[in-house]
């Protein structure tokens, strides 16, 4: 049973066709990988999946519930979870109330007026064991607009699993990465990948062979491969794709 | 001391000044203060008001006063009705600009940024030339209240009677509701929405219910500052629900401080006296008024509030 389905998806700016036809379905404790060149549509099908835009054609289910026609709340709600490829967090707020507050949207009514949401105990607890899960404990009492790029990446992936997610959208989380902070992680997601299901797009190959169950190589918006990461390393379309970058 | 506890601290001592102002004014032989102000307390109510959708939500409206224009029309035709008793007033004060704003705050809502600006400065336009219209009642000209809101029959909540602690609770009430609702999980989500709307989003707020929950409140709220200026003038006039008033309301949260509840406060009376002790000295005041704003928003950037909490940024909640 495919937590994630996407059937026949569809998409296109005037005569820029971003998505044709992607169908791809990722199955419960897998991670599924989604590869291509720069302009090949993937940001544009998170962003289908993830209700940011809407698609012209075709179905998004998650666990069995068509969302397709979701505003990105309640997509969230139906628990879909995402990260951006642009850390996007709440400056002027702690890192500790970036994810208390993500806990807060799947924690009961937030039309509260009264009562301090700061000392929600229940909310302050899950959001502490959340930072110390994506290794920033000890940076929760400082404003994520102090953070380091790289401690941002972590947080935005705090801030998603924070609404306990039946799916992860991971929008390259690596970027802007070096080699340890990626690395860290890398070791953070492979971690989660058995817990929850998970769409990765991602550049970073090493993470991808290390992560991914499957892959699907997207150009120009259509798929061009699919299967294991070792059959996508030797399909001689996806290696047309990338055009001689190194793929091992 | 933590900043929450300053803040407290802050708002204690201004409510205290303002509970034993009027006797200190009395023996001063200042007594005719006390009318500025309670026209800065009605002031600091509205842009109060104003700052939960201005300060918390990041939505910068320029149609608030529209809904201190139907609070005051709601007092003056209620009266003009046969009801005078000043808590039925409220009602309908609240029930008409909670309505009003339920209606306009769905449509601006569809936009943010300089289009939620016009929007809703087309819709205070719209609520002015309404009340210019009301020939019965007045229109561009205004109306005098021959009688007057009563408290079951007292005289209480008049001039002659106790209105300027009418005023001063209204304002202590009006503080302590927003400070409450900014700290819980609605304000956090509001504010949340004002730092990435997308982001609040993704994490699963309807940020439209959230910022037009906080639109309807703040109207409402207005309202009722509006109600009270008709009662303290005992007059209403289109006037108050010119633009001119909305961006008045808009020069207290920047003078006061975005988000500050105590600024706000501070501002609003900084606007009254300064206008009235600049408007007694000379005829043309505002070509002092005008430079001394700049001054301040270039110098002051977080307001009068700054001046209360040193090192405390503008986005205090």
């Amino acid at each position: 049973m495919s937590v994630l389905d996407i059937q026949n998806l569809s998409k296109s700016f005037g005569a820029v066709r971003v998505s044709q036809n992607v169908s791809l379905s990722v199955e419960a404790k897998k991670c599924h990988a989604l590869i291509g060149p720069n302009g090949a549509g993937k940001t544009t099908l998170i962003h289908q999946i993830s209700g940011v835009l809407t698609p012209d054609a075709g179905r998004i289910r998650l666990d069995g519930q068509d969302i397709t026609a979701f505003p990105m709340w309640r997509r969230a709600q139906a628990g879909l979870g995402r990260t951006f490829q642009i850390s996007s967090t709440l400056a002027s707020f702690s890192v500790l109330e970036n994810v208390a507050l993500a806990a807060q949207a799947k924690a009961g009514s937030s039309m509260r007026f009264f009562g301090r949401a700061a000392a929600e105990t229940g909310l302050n607890r899950k959001a502490s064991d959340i930072l110390a899960r994506v290794g920033l404990a000890d940076r929760a009492g400082i404003l994520a607009a102090d953070l380091s790029h790289g401690e941002r990446r972590l947080l935005e992936l705090g801030i998603a699993l924070a609404g306990g997610p039946k799916f992860l959208l991971l929008d390259e989380p690596m970027a802007g990465l070096g080699r340890v902070e990626s690395e860290r992680l890398t070791d953070i997601l492979a971690d989660l990948r058995r817990e929850i299901p998970m769409l990765l797009v991602e550049h970073d190959m090493d993470a991808i062979f290390r992560l991914a169950d499957a892959v699907t190589v997207l150009v120009d918006g259509v798929v061009v491969a699919r299967g294991t990461p070792d059959e996508v390393r030797n399909d001689p379309a996806a290696r047309a794709a990338y055009l001689g970058e190194d793929f091992e | 001391m933590s900043a929450r506890n300053a803040e407290l601290l802050t708002a204690g001592v201004i409510f205290v000044l303002l509970l034993i102002a009027p006797p200190l004014l009395e023996a001063l032989g200042l007594g005719y203060m006390t009318g500025l102000l309670m026209k800065a307390m009605l002031l600091a109510i509205a842009a109060l008001s104003l700052d939960l959708i201005v300060g918390q939500g990041g939505m910068i409206s320029l149609g608030h006063s529209a809904f201190v224009g139907l609070g005051a029309y709601s007092l003056a035709i209620g009266l003009e009705s046969g009801i005078d008793n000043i808590l039925a007033l409220m009602v309908i004060a609240l029930v008409v600009s909670g309505l009003f704003a339920l209606v306009t705050g769905a449509l601006a809502l569809r936009t943010s940024g300089i289009y939620f600006l016009m929007i809703t400065l087309a819709f205070g336009q719209m609520a002015y030339f309404t009340l210019t219209s009301l020939a019965g009642y007045g229109g561009d000209d205004g109306l005098t209240l021959w009688s007057l809101a009563t408290l079951f029959g007292s005289k209480v909540v008049q001039n002659s009677g106790q209105l300027y602690f009418v005023i001063l609770g209204v304002l202590l009430a009006t503080w302590w509701l927003l400070h409450r609702i900014t700290h819980a999980r609605f304000g956090r989500v509001l504010r949340g929405a004002r730092d990435n709307a997308e982001r609040a989003e993704v994490m699963g707020f309807s940020v439209f219910r959230y910022r037009l929950t906080a639109y309807v409140i703040a109207g409402m709220i207005a309202s009722i500052a509006g109600l009270l200026t008709a009662q303290q003038n005992e007059f209403v006039s289109p006037s108050l629900a010119t633009w001119q008033h909305s961006g008045d309301l808009l020069v207290i949260l920047v003078i006061g401080g975005i988000g500050s509840r105590n600024g706000t406060i501070l501002g609003a009376f900084f606007i009254v006296i300064v206008q009235e002790l600049l408007g007694a000295i000379l005829p043309e005041w505002r070509l002092i008024y005008g430079p001394l704003l700049v001054l301040v928003v270039l110098f002051a950037k977080g307001g009068l509030n700054t001046l209360l909490t040193p090192g405390q940024g503008r986005r205090a909640a």
